[in-house]
């Protein structure tokens, strides 16, 4: 018995290394179905990653300090026309914006009415990445945030452009991220035309892809995939990526994979933002930002438009114009050379007697005044008969025919367009042919 | 590949290193296995923990030491995954004993061997990971031929470099 132990001492310790390994794993897998971890797997880790930490963190920080100082200091060409394009597309993308806000009301509007919860982030937490698990395997990141920042496990972990996966163990310092893109992980995602549902998850390759998918041919390459909301971790609406092909699933026959362009690049990640609060209202800073956008898409939009002057408070005359009185009507100038077409030259229908001779008219002088005051109390047109008006050529006092023009019956002008039968029209027209009445 | 008899390799010398090598070395090796892929995410190709293993199991020829110098370092490795613990130290395990066993028979200072050994060993490691995770973990890995063969390829040359420096940190008796 002893030689034999002396002669495979070798293999004897690498079978009950190994056994013991797989026995250890063995009850970690049993305990992670169960969902739970186990303590000293916890401390291993926790060691582990305490101790390589300060050293990523050091790393990052003296890498990070060389390019700012680079970016921030040397290396600022173009800054200044780069900054025009970025203020140009502020602009754009805050009139995109306040048309989208309306939108956005209307739907909050629907979602109250219908009772729909939706979440709003409205508390994140930055936090750098400075590790990842070094294998193809399992596809995590290690963030300088943990339990001392308020990080907890399974919180959503985006980025302005998407989402990149959650937090799966939370250490004091720092925490470890499960991207999206690792065969462990779930997400559930809708597409945003077609409006299907499905879980996304990573492959083998490091691709992502929504699984056990019914051939659909609506699903076309380019569409966006957002989070669904449904897997009570990510928050409604995110951007996950776009559909870049769909592929047959030989293990999964009937259905194909969704294989999905994440809208993260998730190799190279430097911050990232841990939703540590959602609410279901939407957040003041949000509603304050909206409104923003709205006062500065009017401004743009005024820029842009022709704009429309501000009412004059003095008028023509030069005198102030009472903001209390009612506007007159406009009225046209009058004409150089009156005719028959001229208006008021023509009497009112109520003033003429069916089967008459049209009567003999006086156009209006040329001098007459164009009443263009505040008030509707200007004399109407009327005709002058012919006896007022006699074709003589002598002349004829300026002042005599403004542009009231009398009617046979002068009680007034308004008598008689009130009593038209009244009225009466000479049969012989005399048309005032002298050039002084026509200058009048 | 020179085969000698196992005589002829007790007799050669077995080569020391300095304590804090063996204890740094391996640490540098994770420190950048988790730290470069950040900068240069195709660096992840790269396995560099295991060719440390390989290169100490080979190098002091003791199949015990390379069994337990595997299984640290593939828990180390472990540790930074959110994987169970042990997937790793059982692949390095495995793969410190066979490289200390071979130490002991061929000629593995000669960069032809040394490559040649790497690619197999490498190769190997991805075969015992698949087995592991489908079989143990239940994780559902796919066999890539072609870039596990890259993959070994690329680590057997890098392996040849890395090996030769590290040669200089022998300690001469």
């Amino acid at each position: 018995m002893e030689s034999f132990l002396s002669r495979y001492r070798n293999p004897l310790i690498l079978l009950a290394l190994v056994l013991a390994q797989l026995l250890g794993l063995a009850v970690q897998v049993r305990r992670s179905n169960a969902g739970q971890d186990g303590k000293q797997t916890r401390l291993i880790r926790l060691w582990v990653v305490t101790a390589f930490s300060p050293f990523e963190r050091a790393l990052l920080s003296v890498g990070h300090g060389v390019s700012h100082t680079w970016n921030d200091y040397v290396d600022l060409r173009h800054v200044r026309r780069q900054n025009q394009q970025l203020q140009s597309e502020l602009d754009r993308i805050r009139l995109e914006q306040s048309s989208l806000a309306v939108d956005a009301r209307q739907g909050l509007r629907l979602q109250k009415l219908f009772g729909f919860q939706r979440q709003y982030i409205s508390k994140t937490v930055a936090g750098h990445v400075i590790g990842t698990s070094g294998t193809d395997l399992s596809r995590v990141l290690v963030i300088d945030k943990g339990s001392k920042d308020g990080i907890k496990t399974d919180m959503p972990v985006i980025t302005p452009d998407g989402v990149v996966g959650k937090v799966r163990d939370v250490f004091p310092h720092t925490a470890q991220v499960l991207e999206i893109n690792d065969e462990t992980s779930g997400l559930g995602i809708v597409l945003t035309q077609t409006r299907l549902r499905g879980i996304l998850r990573g492959n083998a390759a490091g691709q992502t892809e929504i699984i056990d998918v019914l051939p659909d041919e609506r699903i076309q390459p380019g569409e966006q995939v957002v989070t669904s909301g449904g897997d009570s971790v990510y928050p409604s609406g995110l951007p996950v990526g776009t559909v870049e092909r769909v592929v047959n699933d030989p293990e999964h026959d009937p259905y194909v994979a969704v294989v999905v362009r994440p809208a993260v690049n998730l190799s190279r990640l430097d911050e990232v933002l841990v939703i540590t609060e959602t609410q279901n209202t939407m957040p003041t800073a949000m509603q304050q930002d909206i409104a923003t956008s709205e006062q500065r898409a009017a401004d743009v939009l005024a820029q842009r438009l022709p704009s429309v002057p501000p009412p004059a408070t003095v008028g023509p005359d030069g005198k102030p114009i009472d903001a209390n009185t009612p506007p007159s009507p406009v009225r046209p100038p009058p004409s150089l050379h009156p005719d028959q077409f001229t208006p008021d030259a023509t009497p009112p229908a109520s003033a003429l007697t069916p089967g008459a001779a049209y009567p003999n008219r006086v156009f209006p002088a040329q001098a007459a005044p164009v009443s263009t005051g505040h008030s509707n109390t200007a004399a109407p047109s009327t005709v002058t008969p012919a006896k007022s008006a006699p074709a003589t050529a002598g002349p004829k006092p300026a002042t005599a025919q403004p542009r009231t023009n009398t009617i046979s019956n002068p009680t007034s002008a308004t008598t008689a367009t009130r009593h038209p039968k009244t009225a009466q029209y000479p049969a012989a027209p005399t048309q005032p042919t002298t050039g002084e009445e026509r200058q009048n | 590949m020179a085969l000698l008899p196992q005589r002829s390799r007790r007799e050669m010398e077995e080569h020391s290193f300095h304590p804090l090598v063996l204890i740094l070395v391996p640490l540098l090796a994770i420190f950048l296995q988790v730290y470069l892929p950040l900068r240069f995410p195709s660096f992840n190709i790269l396995n560099l923990p295991v060719l440390i293993v390989i290169y100490f199991s080979v190098s002091r020829r003791s199949p015990i030491g390379g069994t337990l110098l595997g299984m640290v370092i593939g828990i180390l490795q472990d540790a930074m995954t959110h994987l169970p613990l042990g997937i790793n130290g059982i692949v390095d395990c495995i793969l410190g004993y066979l490289a200390a066993s071979i130490g002991l028979r061929i000629d593995v200072d000669n960069p032809g061997t040394r490559l040649i050994m790497n690619f197999t060993f490498i190769l190997l490691a991805s075969v015992l990971h698949l087995l592991i995770l489908r079989r143990l973990v239940g994780i559902h890995e796919q066999w890539y031929g072609w870039h596990d063969l890259i993959r070994a390829l690329v680590n057997g040359l890098v392996g040849v470099v890395l090996f030769a420096l590290l040669d200089r940190l022998r300690q001469r008796e």
